[in-house]
């Protein structure tokens, strides 16, 4: 596998220029990721409205997998609903392990499109975590966080 | 046993003056016919292992293998007589005055868990003092917390330089009559600093503390003496040896060995065993509860030999050149900060490239057939200290020559074009 089929443009942009790296003053929700492996860490700033996610947010320092994955997960959560955020981690979650993963309802199947270029990390097991680290924190962030760190070890 | 098969004998090796030839000994370890594309700079995390090691152990499995210290039969006699020979490498190896002070252990992590959970269980009290530096694996620090936590001593942290090495004057100031203990690396593994250790041993023992030597990274690379080092515990893992995995020295002064309690009860280490009271072997048995890694000692026992083979001097020289080579090389590159080891630097390159993560270096270098590691090397308090959650770090062995480094910088430069 080619190195630029792991790096696409949009991975290198988005690890270069994250959006949406920015804390959220009165956040309803935050969780922190971190990942022993290489000591990288990531915020997670959600604001919830009923349950759709109004704002989502991220900051931390990480590699371009973790920064890209993080950035490009706040902007296809924006305006999901909860139950919709955790359909696409578990698409997304799916399509990086190489595991199954069933069929997306259309609006959605979008978004999930526009994170295609993560896959990439499927030919490189020891990256898959850096592609999912936001995804845990953002998990832990909606079921409370607020605790110790979600790790990904 | 009153004659050893010709097989067994090892073969004596030419000694090689001026050095050796990386590129010939590449012959010797089986990995790289393998993948011959392979540049491996990761021999601090674990060593290749040559053929002769392989083919020891397989050979022991083969035709000698039988538990030791028990059977009557002269099978295990023999594997006995092989794995007390493995004993007796190892003390050579160190210069150690008796094969007694030999334990075999699992690797360093254990060594160290051996000398804080008995030594250390025996003889700290609330109040004492244990020093380590800021240049130590979190195997030389997490041991000591956890007996902290149970006795109450203080642990002290003895810091580095601004150069990163350790810083002598303040290492004085951080011994104390109630240091116990100095526990500290010969050679530090996230950034190939080399401690003084003997200047660090010998203003120790003046404070009236013992001294134990992570010697991980070391023992591969220096002509390491116990004697002339005056350490009091020494420990080192094979598998950075180029031996296996799974099996690793405990050296400690005989009667420091002799007054220290078993610290796992089992098979092997008892004399006489009765419901109401039982007697311990004397070291190092004492110290080896239950079936020992028999083919791991004897693998050991031809690393060592592979080694003295090999000649220290002569491995030493070739380090202390190709590090320097490496330096020179690295340096010349853009963006890239060797991060610091002090005065002395020896088989360990660690850097920073700006603007790419060490984790995606890693990755770039991969796919260049480069290895090495990326990340906080077990060693985070040292890298917080020193500014970087992760560097990328470029380890040294005897098969590595200047072609390895070229490669390496080849690889660096087409990661940061990559990520210009």
């Amino acid at each position: 596998m080619d190195l630029r089929e792991l790096y696409q443009d949009i991975i290198l942009d988005h690890g270069r220029h994250p959006r949406n790296f920015r804390a959220i003053d009165g956040a309803t929700h935050t969780a922190q990721g971190y990942n022993p492996l290489c000591g990288d860490r990531v915020t997670i700033y959600l604001t919830l409205d009923g349950d759709h996610i109004a704002d989502v947010a991220f900051q931390g320092r990480g590699c371009a997998i973790s920064t890209a994955a993080a950035s490009l997960m706040t902007e296809v959560l924006k305006g999901k609903t909860i139950a919709e955020a955790e359909a696409l981690f578990a698409h997304f979650h799916a399509r990086v392990t190489g595991g199954e993963d069933g069929p997306l309802a259309e609006p959605l199947a979008v978004e999930m499109e526009r994170l295609e270029p993560l896959t990439g990390v499927k030919a490189y097991p020891a990256r898959v975590k850096c592609a999912t680290l936001s995804w845990h924190a953002l998990e832990a962030a909606l079921k409370g966080g607020g605790g110790a760190p979600v790790k990904t070890e | 046993m009153t004659t050893a098969s010709p097989r067994l004998l090892q073969p004596e090796r030419d000694r090689l003056p001026g050095g050796f030839d990386p590129r010939r000994l590449r012959s010797e370890f089986p990995i790289f016919a393998n993948n011959p594309e392979l540049a491996f700079l990761d021999s601090g995390a674990s060593a290749q292992k040559p053929a002769s090691v392989i083919d020891r152990i397989a050979d022991y499995y083969r035709t000698d293998y039988a538990n030791v210290h028990r059977g009557v039969y002269r099978l295990s006699a023999r594997s006995t007589e092989l794995f007390e020979e493995a004993r007796q490498k190892v003390q050579r190896f160190l210069n150690a005055a008796d094969p007694r002070e030999i334990v075999f252990v699992r690797g360093a992590t254990e060594a160290i868990n051996l000398v804080a959970q008995s030594w250390g269980g025996a003889f700290l009290e609330a109040g004492d003092e244990v020093l380590i530096s800021e240049l130590e694996h979190h195997s030389n620090i997490v041991p000591w917390q956890l007996l902290r936590d149970r006795i109450g001593f203080r642990l002290v942290v003895a810091p580095i330089d601004a150069t990163g090495g350790l810083d002598l004057a303040a290492f004085t100031t951080c011994l104390s009559p109630r240091t116990r203990l100095v526990a500290i690396t010969h050679l530090a593994n996230a950034t190939g600093a080399l401690v003084p250790i003997e200047t660090v041993v010998e203003l120790a023992h003046r404070a009236g503390a013992k001294v134990l030597v992570d010697g991980c990274q070391a023992a591969p690379r220096l002509n390491v003496d116990v004697q002339a080092l005056d350490c009091d515990f020494y420990a080192f893992s094979g598998h950075k040896t180029y031996g296996p995995t799974g099996i690793g020295v405990l050296w400690g002064r005989y009667e420091l060995l002799a007054a220290m309690p078993p610290w796992q009860g089992g098979g092997e280490m008892i004399l006489n065993v009765t419901f109401e009271k039982t007697q311990y072997q004397e070291p190092p048995h004492r110290f080896e509860a239950g079936t020992p890694d028999i083919s791991g000692a004897i693998g050991l026992g031809a690393a060592l030999d592979f080694i003295e083979g090999l000649g220290r001097d002569n491995i030493l020289e070739h380090e202390e050149a190709l590090t320097g080579y490496g330096i020179d090389r690295l340096s010349r590159i853009p963006g890239l900060r060797l991060i610091g080891a002090g005065q002395r630097r020896l088989g360990i390159l660690s850097f920073d490239l700006e603007g790419v993560h060490p984790h995606d270096l890693a990755t770039v270098l991969d796919r260049h057939h480069v290895a090495v590691r990326a990340g906080h090397h077990c060693a985070q308090p040292l890298l917080e200290k020193l500014g970087y959650p992760a560097t990328t770090r470029a380890s040294l062995g005897v098969y590595n020559d200047e072609s390895d480094i070229d490669k390496l910088a080849a690889a660096i430069e087409a990661g940061r074009e990559l990520f210009a």
